[in-house]
C-alpha cells in the first residue's frame, strides 16, 4: 500500500500529484499488479481533500489502463509500468553522474547542471512526441 | 419529491436587523453532494446566510429553500435533515460524553447511536469524559459527531476550523471529509482559511457586503481567471473582450486579474495562471496576486 503526500505549493493540480505518485511507486516497483490503492474514504481522511479529487486521479489512472476498480472492492493496480531491467537501471545512473562530474570539473554549479538536464529532456521528449 | 439537483436554492434572500441590511439580494444554488465554501470578509452576511438556512432567523425578503423547502415555513420537513455546528461549537461544558449522546438521542428522531459511538472511540475520546476536560480540537471533533450522528442529508459548518491549531484542523477536515466520501451529504461551510478551502471543497460562493460577487465549481473558477502582465496601457482593450477584476499599475507596467471569456490572444500581454487563494483576494479587493511588479525608486 502507498501513502500519498501533497505538496500544495507545487502548482501541480491535486489530482494530479496523486495520479504521478501512483506512476512513480509503479516504475519504481513499490506497487506491483494486484496491489490495491488506497480507499477514497482512507485518503481523503489522511489528506483531508476532496473525494472528488481522489475519484479523478483514479479514474484517471483507470483511463490509463494502470488500475482497474472493482465493485465495492476498491481499486487495484492491473498492470506494471514498463520498468527498466535494473542492470539498465545501474549502467544509466552510472552514465549520469560520470556526466555531473565533468559537468561540475567545467566549472557549472547545481543549478546550471539541474538547468541543462532540464533543457536536455524538455528537447528530447519534445522532439519525440 | 424527485431527487434535488440543488441541496439549497435562494432566491433575492435578504435578512434585515433594524435599519441594517445584513444579507440582501442573495441568489445562489448549491448542488446536492457537494462541499461548497462559503467565503468573504468579515460582517459580509456569511454567519446569517448559514442562519437562515437552519432556520435560526427568517427572511426579510426573498425566500430560502433547503433540501426542497423553507426552513421557518416546514422546519418538521427541514431540520430533522440538516446538521449545524456554530462558529464556536456549542457544547455543555459540565455534561460527560455519554450525555452528550443521551441529549442528542433525546432530540433527534434520525439518531445513530452506533455512528456517535464509534466515531468517538476512534478519536480516542472515552465516553465518560467531560466536555471541559477537551482540547479545542477535540470539541470539534465532538461537535462535529454530534452533528453527523443526526444522518443529516445537509451539514452546514460556520467557520468550524477558526480556532483549531494547523494538525488538529487538519484532522477535523480529514474526518468530514470522510464523511462526505461515505456519500449522501451536502457541506456547506463558512471560512477565512482559503488553502483549506482549496483542498476541501469543489463549489465557491463568495459574499461581499451582503451579496453573492462570485459562485461555482472551483476548478471552473480557477480555469476561467488569469493574469496578464504587460507594459502600462489602459485596459479598456482587454475589458472589451475579458472582465477585468482587479487592475494595478506601475510606472512602466499593469498588472490585471481578469476573467476571460475566452482565449487571451494579444501578444503584449504576459499571461500566467492564478490560484483560488488570488482569485478570492482579487474579488475582495484585498490584494494582487504575486506577478513581477516592477518597483520604481523614488528619487
Amino acid at each position: 500500500m502507498i501513502e500519498f503526500r501533497l505538496d500544495m505549493r507545487s502548482g501541480v493540480p491535486t489530482y494530479l500529484q496523486l495520479v504521478q505518485q501512483v506512476k512513480q511507486a509503479a516504475r519504481l516497483g513499490l506497487l506491483q499488479p494486484g496491489d490495491q490503492l488506497p480507499t477514497v474514504k482512507e485518503v481523503v481522511g489522511t489528506l483531508a481533500i476532496n473525494p472528488n479529487t481522489v475519484l479523478k486521479a483514479y479514474r484517471e489512472l483507470d483511463h490509463e489502463g494502470l488500475v482497474e476498480g472493482r465493485r465495492g472492492q476498491g481499486t487495484f493496480v492491473s498492470r506494471a509500468l514498463p520498468v527498466a531491467a535494473p542492470a539498465d537501471h545501474a549502467a544509466l545512473q552510472a552514465e549520469l553522474q560520470n556526466w555531473i562530474g565533468k559537468a561540475r570539473a567545467a566549472g557549472f554549479d547545481e543549478d546550471w547542471v539541474a538547468a541543462l538536464f532540464a533543457a536536455a529532456v524538455h528537447r528530447s521528449f519534445e522532439r519525440a512526441a | 419529491m424527485s431527487p434535488l439537483s440543488a441541496a439549497v436554492e435562494t432566491r433575492s434572500l435578504g435578512c434585515r436587523y433594524g435599519r441594517f441590511w445584513a444579507l440582501r439580494d442573495c441568489s445562489l444554488s448549491v448542488p446536492a453532494g457537494s462541499v461548497t465554501a462559503l467565503v468573504g470578509p468579515n460582517g459580509a452576511g456569511k454567519t446569517t446566510l448559514l442562519h437562515l438556512l437552519v432556520g435560526l432567523c427568517a427572511p426579510s425578503a426573498g425566500d430560502a429553500r433547503v433540501l426542497g423547502w423553507a426552513p421557518r415555513e416546514h422546519p418538521l420537513l427541514v431540520l430533522p435533515r440538516v446538521g449545524f455546528v456554530a462558529q464556536d461549537h456549542p457544547l455543555y461544558r459540565g455534561f460527560r460524553l455519554s450525555e452528550m449522546l443521551t441529549l442528542g438521542r433525546r432530540l433527534n428522531t434520525r439518531w445513530d447511536d452506533a455512528l456517535a459511538r464509534e466515531r468517538l472511540q476512534r478519536l480516542g475520546l472515552p465516553l465518560d469524559r467531560r466536555v471541559a476536560a477537551l482540547s479545542g480540537g477535540e470539541q470539534a471533533q465532538v461537535a462535529l459527531t454530534l452533528a453527523l450522528a443526526k444522518r443529516p442529508e445537509l451539514l452546514v459548518l460556520d467557520e468550524p476550523a477558526a480556532s483549531l491549531d494547523p494538525l488538529a484542523r487538519r484532522e477535523f477536515l480529514g474526518s468530514l471529509m470522510e464523511a462526505v466520501a461515505d456519500g449522501g451529504l451536502t457541506v456547506v461551510l463558512s471560512s477565512h482559511i482559503l488553502a483549506d478551502l482549496e483542498r476541501v471543497c469543489d463549489h465557491l460562493v463568495l459574499l461581499r457586503s451582503g451579496g453573492v460577487q462570485l459562485s461555482g465549481p472551483i476548478e471552473e473558477i480557477v480555469a476561467a481567471h488569469r493574469v496578464l502582465t504587460g507594459p502600462r496601457t489602459d485596459p479598456a482593450s482587454v475589458a472589451r473582450m475579458h472582465s477585468v477584476i482587479q487592475q494595478r499599475h506601475s510606472e512602466r507596467q499593469t498588472t490585471l486579474l481578469v476573467r476571460a471569456n475566452s482565449h487571451v490572444y494579444d501578444a503584449c500581454w504576459q499571461v500566467g495562471e492564478v490560484d483560488l487563494e488570488e482569485i478570492v483576494l482579487a474579488y475582495l479587493g484585498l490584494g494582487m496576486p504575486a506577478a513581477p511588479v516592477r518597483r520604481e525608486v523614488a528619487s
